[in-house]
């Protein structure tokens, strides 16, 4: 059974700009974002999951992000170090609610940015890393020596995915889907030579948030919008909920950005190669 | 051109990071040379690359490193160079760095400071509170002058061969051969001199006895005539040569227009005197008593005559330099803005002009000894040419390609 940690939106609002999606002209409408999250806290609970919740922080709107909190291997946290000031107030919060619950909390250098599982997604036995927006490339050979694992650290070149996990989203497979415009050249070659089956999300559908999916086993949480994708993966025998994501959306997040998973992976590749468990 | 030397870690090759760095470098016009690269041997072994970058401008390179750091390459930090006090005047101290003729840059308090002039077989003495470097040789050093000890802050550029444009001396940096064909080489070398002398470059010629031995004096004299030499670089006894044989149409005893002809040896020492009683070469052209002769024609095309002395000279004549310290410092100014040197049948005096050139002279060096043609251009790798002939051959294709063509500009 998986973990998942989320964090209710008591708090949740656009009080600031740090992505091109967030404009506080268009704030986010607190209970209409309030019933899609329960639905998506629904929707996790009905399947192998167990869902954790942490406390919620007022002057914290993007808490909610729990993706963004950290990257959690085995029982070591590595929290995020926020490039932006708005949201480097969620770092202790997280770190101390890891640290109750037993999880060894691994510190990055200050000085490098790194923003969790945002920005770090398993695929295989294969630590695929974002840079430049949020995280930078000099945390992925942090990351990579506390976990002893392949990072493969791929750059990001569309500010509208800012993170990872709004562009790319591994399967248990093997395979991933994703929106390859969102990488440059050498990013989508490096991509594409770790991931035997990549399914293309079109643009629109992309900034329908698609690729930012939760995948449990077969079954996958995803945003509503994205029919051409949804096809292709029932095509692969997975299930697909859609939710309604629009209130997040607005703030440039979806579905994982709303979820962290505890942990990511039980733990990496044996020294022998044996791929670790999910 | 300057340069950074950046370190890249992480998996490196997984992610493409190295190729895309190395792409970025290239696709800036930059250029680099990896200096160190280990790549890891396990899948989740981390790779390591250090890459020395070099850009045209500081500013196109600061652009460049400014790019790179965003691909996770880290500045190596320089470190000062180290200095000693010279402990005596003209001794420098232990491990004192000895310099190459490449461009050299000595690094104090994080600024980079270039060494003048690029002279080899130095030391480098620091004026700090002048913020100023110069390579300094055995006379130059004073007590407590603070020299610069062991490698360390010292950075050397090599000279890049040109790839705008291309010319004799960028193809051919080896030695040609008694028995290869020197005729299209001569010929190129003369359109690369033509050139030379229509961007005002000063082309400076070092003159061995065996030139007027031979005969192939006249030759010379035809390119003086024709501007191609700016400065003449020879030793006493090539004067001397020169002046018997205007005067008494023989070298050291022995007419090169009569066969097997012999006798007159006494002429030299007369040829020597006649020098020294008209108190130089330039007033014994003035007087009208060498009427003649490269050393003639040197005056007449107003050819700066840079004559050094050696321990065997009969006179010697007046105007040669006999202090071999200050014939030192001599040929060193007169070498300094010289862009072309071709170094004739005079291998002595071709190695000690040689060791004096900045790395960017073209320099051709003719003789028929193939260890002194080596010998001589081993010193500038890039721009050099050397034909193993017997120099008057040489000096006629030359002369008649530029003559020649001369007369029909």
């Amino acid at each position: 059974m998986r973990e998942l940690l989320l964090c209710p939106p008591d708090y949740y609002g656009i009080e600031y700009e740090i992505n091109p999606w967030m404009s506080r002209a268009r704030g986010a409408e607190a209970a209409l974002a309030r019933r899609q999250w329960e639905q998506l806290h629904a929707t996790l609970s009905k399947l192998d999951c167990k869902v954790d919740l942490i406390a919620p922080r007022q002057g914290l709107p993007d808490m909610v992000f729990t993706a963004n909190a950290g990257l959690t291997v085995g029982r070591k946290f590595i929290p995020s170090n926020f490039r932006h000031k708005e949201r480097a107030g969620e770092q202790p919060f997280f770190a101390e609610w890891m640290k109750q619950r037993g999880y060894e909390v691994r510190w990055l250098p200050e000085n490098l940015y790194f923003e969790g599982e945002g920005d770090a997604l398993f695929g295989g036995d294969v630590l695929f890393c974002g840079y430049k927006f949020r995280s930078d490339i000099q945390s992925h050979h942090a990351v990579a020596d506390m976990l002893g694992c392949l990072v493969v650290s791929v750059e990001l070149i569309d500010p509208r995915f800012y993170h990872l996990d709004t562009c790319f989203c591994p399967l248990p497979d093997g395979g991933a889907f994703w929106f390859p415009m969102a990488f440059d050249e050498y990013g989508q070659r490096a991509i594409r030579e770790h991931v035997t089956d990549l399914i293309d999300v079109s643009p629109e559908e992309a900034t329908h948030f698609s690729c930012n999916a939760v995948v449990i086993e077969r079954d996958i949480v995803l945003p509503e919008g994205a029919p051409q994708l949804v096809i292709r993966l029932q095509d692969r025998g997975y299930r697909c909920h859609e939710l309604p994501m629009t209130e997040f959306i607005k703030a440039g997040g979806a579905c994982k950005c709303l979820t962290m998973f505890m942990p990511q992976r039980e733990g990496v590749d044996d020294a022998d190669g044996t791929p670790g468990r999910p | 051109m300057v340069s950074e030397t950046i370190e890249l870690r992480g998996h490196i090759i997984d992610s493409l990071i190295l190729p895309k760095v190395l792409d970025q470098i290239l696709t800036h016009g930059a250029n680099f040379k990896i200096a160190e690269i280990n790549i890891g041997k396990k899948r989740a072994d981390q790779s390591f690359a250090r890459i020395e970058v070099s850009a045209e401008t500081g500013e196109a390179l600061d652009e460049l490193i400014l790019r790179l750091r965003q691909q996770g390459a880290e500045i190596v930090e320089r470190v000062n160079a180290q200095v000693t006090s010279a402990p005596a005047d003209g001794v420098f101290p232990p491990d004192f760095y000895v310099t190459t003729n490449q461009q050299t840059f000595v690094r104090f308090d994080g600024k980079e400071i270039e060494v003048r002039p690029a002279m080899i077989n130095s030391a480098i003495a620091v004026d700090r509170k002048k913020g100023t470097a110069r390579a300094v040789k055995f006379f130059d050093v004073n007590k407590g002058d603070e020299i610069v000890v062991g490698h360390q802050g010292v950075r050397v550029v090599p000279v890049q061969r040109a790839t705008t444009h291309t010319d004799v001396f960028q193809f051919i940096n080896t030695v040609i051969d008694a028995d290869e064909p020197k005729s299209a080489i001569i010929r190129e070398l003369a359109e690369d001199l033509r050139h030379a002398r229509a961007a005002k470059g000063k082309i400076a010629i070092v003159a061995g006895p065996a030139i007027v031995r031979t005969g192939a004096g006249e030759h010379l004299v035809r390119l003086i005539q024709a501007g191609y030499i700016d400065r003449l670089f020879a030793g006493n006894s090539f004067a001397a040569y020169d002046v018997e044989r205007a005067l008494f149409g023989t070298s050291l005893g022995v007419s090169p227009d009569l066969a097997f002809a012999r006798g007159g040896h006494e002429n030299h020492m007369r040829a020597v005197n006649a020098i020294r009683e008209a108190s130089g070469i330039a007033s014994a052209v003035e007087k009208k008593i060498l009427t003649s002769g490269i050393m003639h024609a040197c005056v007449c095309h107003n050819v700066d005559i840079v004559l050094t002395g050696s321990i065997r000279d009969e006179g010697p004549i007046s105007g040669v330099t006999t202090d071999a310290i200050e014939a030192q410092k001599v040929m060193r100014e007169k070498l300094a803005d010289v862009t072309h040197v071709i170094l004739l049948a005079a291998i002595r005096h071709s190695l000690a002009v040689a060791s004096m050139l900045a790395p960017t002279v073209k320099t051709v060096c003719v003789d028929i000894d193939p260890s002194a043609v080596e010998k001589a251009i081993e010193h500038q790798p890039l721009q050099s040419i050397g034909l193993v002939t017997d120099v008057e051959p040489f000096l006629r294709e030359l002369a008649d390609c530029l003559t020649d063509s001369g007369a029909r500009d």
